[in-house]
């Protein structure tokens, strides 16, 4: 298939995750900046929510407080920055339009009629409208995409290229989800427990839908290591790293070209030590500088799809 | 605005509803007008989900908006579709072998039916082209021809388009909406369908493939997602099962072309270009293309890819040469012409010049180079200091300019916001040719959505229609 073609598909995937991890952390703070608890600790929350996604100088350079709702407005909404869940979706939309050959129909229209409800939902959220359904309703249209994409798309390198796109980006969100929440519970090593640590751990299992998994895994209390442990190590955990790279890798071998072979040894690197390792060694070394070891990887990875597939195929 | 007679009604005659309607206005009789809007709503929802929209140049970018689709059809006798088509192939026949000429032995010069500096001083012409052979000499390959009717059995051409005529997709989907909205109807009548257009034109693309190519890779080339065609690039691209590619995909490699791949360079024998002779090779024509193919000329040249349509097939839709196509049809093919060319004055004709300044709020006047209905004069609609300021515009320079007689186009009955009221139409049906020149039957038909305008071009407001060509 073309390569700019290729890399479409790959970034219209890449976007969408990144707009529905978005939705999952503005959700989960928001619900949290509902508990009774300090302005401070609002702060707090909505701080690690710039810091993962390096946004600090986007956001003050529009606002000088940090307000829940000034917050949610410039994640949600501000298309004026690349990274708000409208300026995620626009991307989609546009890279899906510039290759709607290339999709089936059913996903095009899927795809296309989000972005044009996305401006309904703006609406009815400006008139004070329910911000919560806001962000279930991106999940839920994230979940439509990627039924649709799985149930009607040939299994060709369309459809490898999507689904590459789509854990390569997932796995960098988990590890800056939990790295921030992680850094910003625990400045000194492990915590001791009580409510608002409980609600702030369940709060990291709600924002990828593992609180149940947690619960029917570990059947006991909620403590960090578990977390990052569902969240880095385990294969059957479907937003944790482990099996992010695991299905990365599957289709980055299923597309695998004549120059990719140094891309794909990294990627089996890294699926073969998530395999092997252990949560007591992570937390060792200390969890914060293994989770930023990953998420400069998983780019690494990015980086070297790009080069063999999407650019470099183009030097003839 | 003032006609000199009551347009034609396609729908209905002096002694009533024409019989080829009947069953149409009897089912909208029984029809509540309430469904009818709904029905137009939906087909609103519809176009805007599956994305069947274009971008209008100088609004704010991103606007994208709804070609207007009106769910009145234009019905079309089987008896006069077989005359229209008849002439229209033709037409492209004659069309066709006037553009082999002039890049080659230019007899049409010798014999004096043309000026021949006509032909060498437009700008249209490409000197680059003398001498080329294309695969089975076809330039024509995609002819989209603009016909509108002034009485019965009386239909006029009004442009032949030869370069990259678009609208096709639309022709297409106005079909699959009234399908789906009015499934009742195509069980009363005998429809032709056109569904299989797409078929038709990846074998006719196929079919002119260099010399030697057995199983030719063909490629749908687009100026790219902000063009105001581009839903039918993609379309056309995706029904036909081949890549739509953009300039910075394609290079030229030892005179051959390939396409960028994730699995490295793929030969490509064909290109349906959707973009322009002057912007398709930076090297050839404008330096300043970004959308073209550098080297891609050179390629074409030396017969490793074929380039459809044809490189210079504009000096045969040119206004400037409009007025000679019957002399076309007589000189190649020794066949008197089965359609009307629009009565044309000249303007750097003097005695012509001189009728026109004369007659100026009777007349059309056209920029011969202008499409899209921009820059022109409808003297009968215009103002005494529009036609004053046009006068100007004209004595300034006066080649620019084609005149013709304002002709009464026909007029359907369409859904306005009044109710049904006729608005006037033309049709552009699709000439494809290759081993033989083709075309389904049926067409665009263009409707000009504002009372009494003649301005068909959805960039001026026109809305669309499905055309129904009846079997029987």
């Amino acid at each position: 298939m073309l390569s700019s073609t290729a890399d479409k598909l790959f970034w219209m995937a890449r976007y969408a995750e990144r707009a529905e991890n978005l939705a999952r952390m503005l959700d989960v703070n928001y619900r949290m900046s509902l508990f009774p608890q300090g302005p401070q600790a609002v702060n707090q929350g909505w701080n690690a929510l710039l810091a993962i996604s390096d946004l600090m100088g986007e956001y003050h350079s529009r606002h000088q407080e940090i307000t829940p709702e000034k917050a949610l407005a410039f994640f949600a909404f501000d298309g004026s920055h690349p990274s708000s869940i409208m300026s995620c979706w626009r991307a989609v939309r546009q890279n899906a339009r510039a290759v709607r050959g290339a999709l089936t129909a059913e996903t095009w229209e899927t795809i296309n009629s989000t972005w044009l409800e996305l401006r309904t939902m703006q609406a009815s959220i400006s008139a004070g409208g329910e911000v919560s359904t806001f962000f279930e309703w991106v999940k839920y249209r994230s979940h439509l995409v990627r039924g649709v994409l799985r149930s009607t798309m040939l299994r060709d390198e369309a459809f490898h290229f999507t689904w590459l796109g789509t854990y390569l980006e997932r796995a960098d969100n988990t590890a800056r989800i939990l790295d921030v929440k992680y850094h910003m519970l625990l400045p000194g090593g492990e915590g001791v427990g009580g409510a608002v640590d409980y609600y702030q751990w369940s709060s990291v299992l709600n924002s990828v839908a593992a609180f149940e998994i947690y619960r029917k895994v570990y059947r006991d209390v909620i403590t960090p290591r578990r977390v990052a442990e569902l969240l880095i190590l385990r294969e059957d955990m479907p937003r944790s790293l482990r099996h992010c790279i695991r299905q990365a890798y599957f289709h980055l071998k299923e597309i695998r070209n004549h120059q990719s072979s140094e891309t794909e040894r990294r990627m089996g690197v890294l699926d073969a030590e998530l395999n092997f390792g252990r949560i007591e060694d992570i937390f060792e070394a200390g969890l914060h500088e293994y989770l930023m070891s990953c998420i400069e990887r998983v780019y690494d990875l990015g980086e070297g799809v790009s080069k063999d597939f999407l650019v470099a195929a183009a030097a003839a | 605005m003032a006609l000199s007679r009551p347009p034609y009604d396609e729908m209905n005659g002096s002694d009533g509803v024409r019989s080829h309607y009947r069953t149409f206005a009897q089912w909208l009789k029984k029809t509540p007008a309430e469904k009818l809007q709904r029905k137009r709503a939906e087909a609103d929802a519809l176009f805007h989900r599956v994305g069947i929209t274009f971008a209008v140049y100088g609004e704010a970018s991103g606007t994208e908006r709804l070609i207007p689709f009106d769910i009145v059809p234009r019905i079309v006798p089987a008896n006069e579709w077989q005359q229209l088509a008849a002439g229209l192939k033709q037409r492209v026949r004659a069309l066709n072998a006037f553009i082999k000429d002039i890049y080659h032995d230019q007899e049409i010069l010798k014999a004096g039916k043309v000026p021949a500096d006509e032909i060498l001083k437009n700008a249209q012409f490409r000197p680059e082209m003398i001498g080329v052979n294309v695969p089975n000499d076809i330039y024509t390959h995609i002819s989209g021809v603009d016909i509108v009717r002034a009485g019965a059995g009386e239909f006029y051409v009004l442009e032949d388009n030869l370069r990259v005529p678009s609208g096709v997709s639309y022709m297409i989907e106005d079909r699959k909406m009234m399908m789906r909205l009015f499934p009742e109807l195509f069980a009363q009548y005998a429809i032709a369908p056109v569904e299989h257009y797409p078929d038709l034109l990846l074998e006719n693309l196929r079919s002119v493939a260099p010399a030697g190519v057995n199983d030719p890779v063909v490629v749908v080339l687009t100026p790219g997602s902000y063009n105001s065609a581009y839903f039918e690039h993609a379309f056309l691209a995706q029904q036909m099962g081949v890549e739509l590619v953009e300039g910075a995909d394609l290079f030229v490699k030892d005179l051959y072309v390939y396409m960028r791949t994730t699995r490295g360079p793929q030969r490509v024998d064909v290109i349906y270009r959707r973009i322009d002779d002057d912007f398709l090779d930076p090297k050839a024509f404008r330096p300043d293309s970004q959308l073209g193919v550098p080297g891609l000329l050179e390629a074409y040249r030396a017969g490793h890819v074929n380039v459809t349509n044809a490189i210079g097939t504009g000096i045969a839709d040119d206004k400037s040469i409009y007025p000679y196509v019957p002399d076309m049809v007589r000189f190649y093919l020794g066949e008197e012409p089965l359609l009307n060319n629009v009565p044309t004055y000249v303007l750097r004709r003097k005695d012509d010049l001189k009728y026109t300044l004369d007659h100026l709020s009777e007349l059309v006047v056209k920029e011969v180079h202008g499409a899209g209905g921009y820059g022109m004069l409808i003297g009968p609609a215009a103002s005494k200091a529009e036609i004053e300021a046009f006068r100007a515009r004209i004595i300034a320079d006066p080649s620019k300019y084609i005149a013709q007689p304002t002709l009464s186009l026909s007029a359907c009955p369409t859904f306005v916001e009044q109710g049904i009221a006729p608005r006037h139409i033309d049709l552009r049906p699709f000439v494809l040719s290759g081993r033989e020149v083709t075309l389904v039957p049926g067409g665009l038909t263009r409707v000009a959505l504002t009372e009494g305008s003649l301005v068909v071009n959805s960039s001026q407001g026109g809305g669309t229609k499905d055309t129904w060509v009846l079997e029987r």
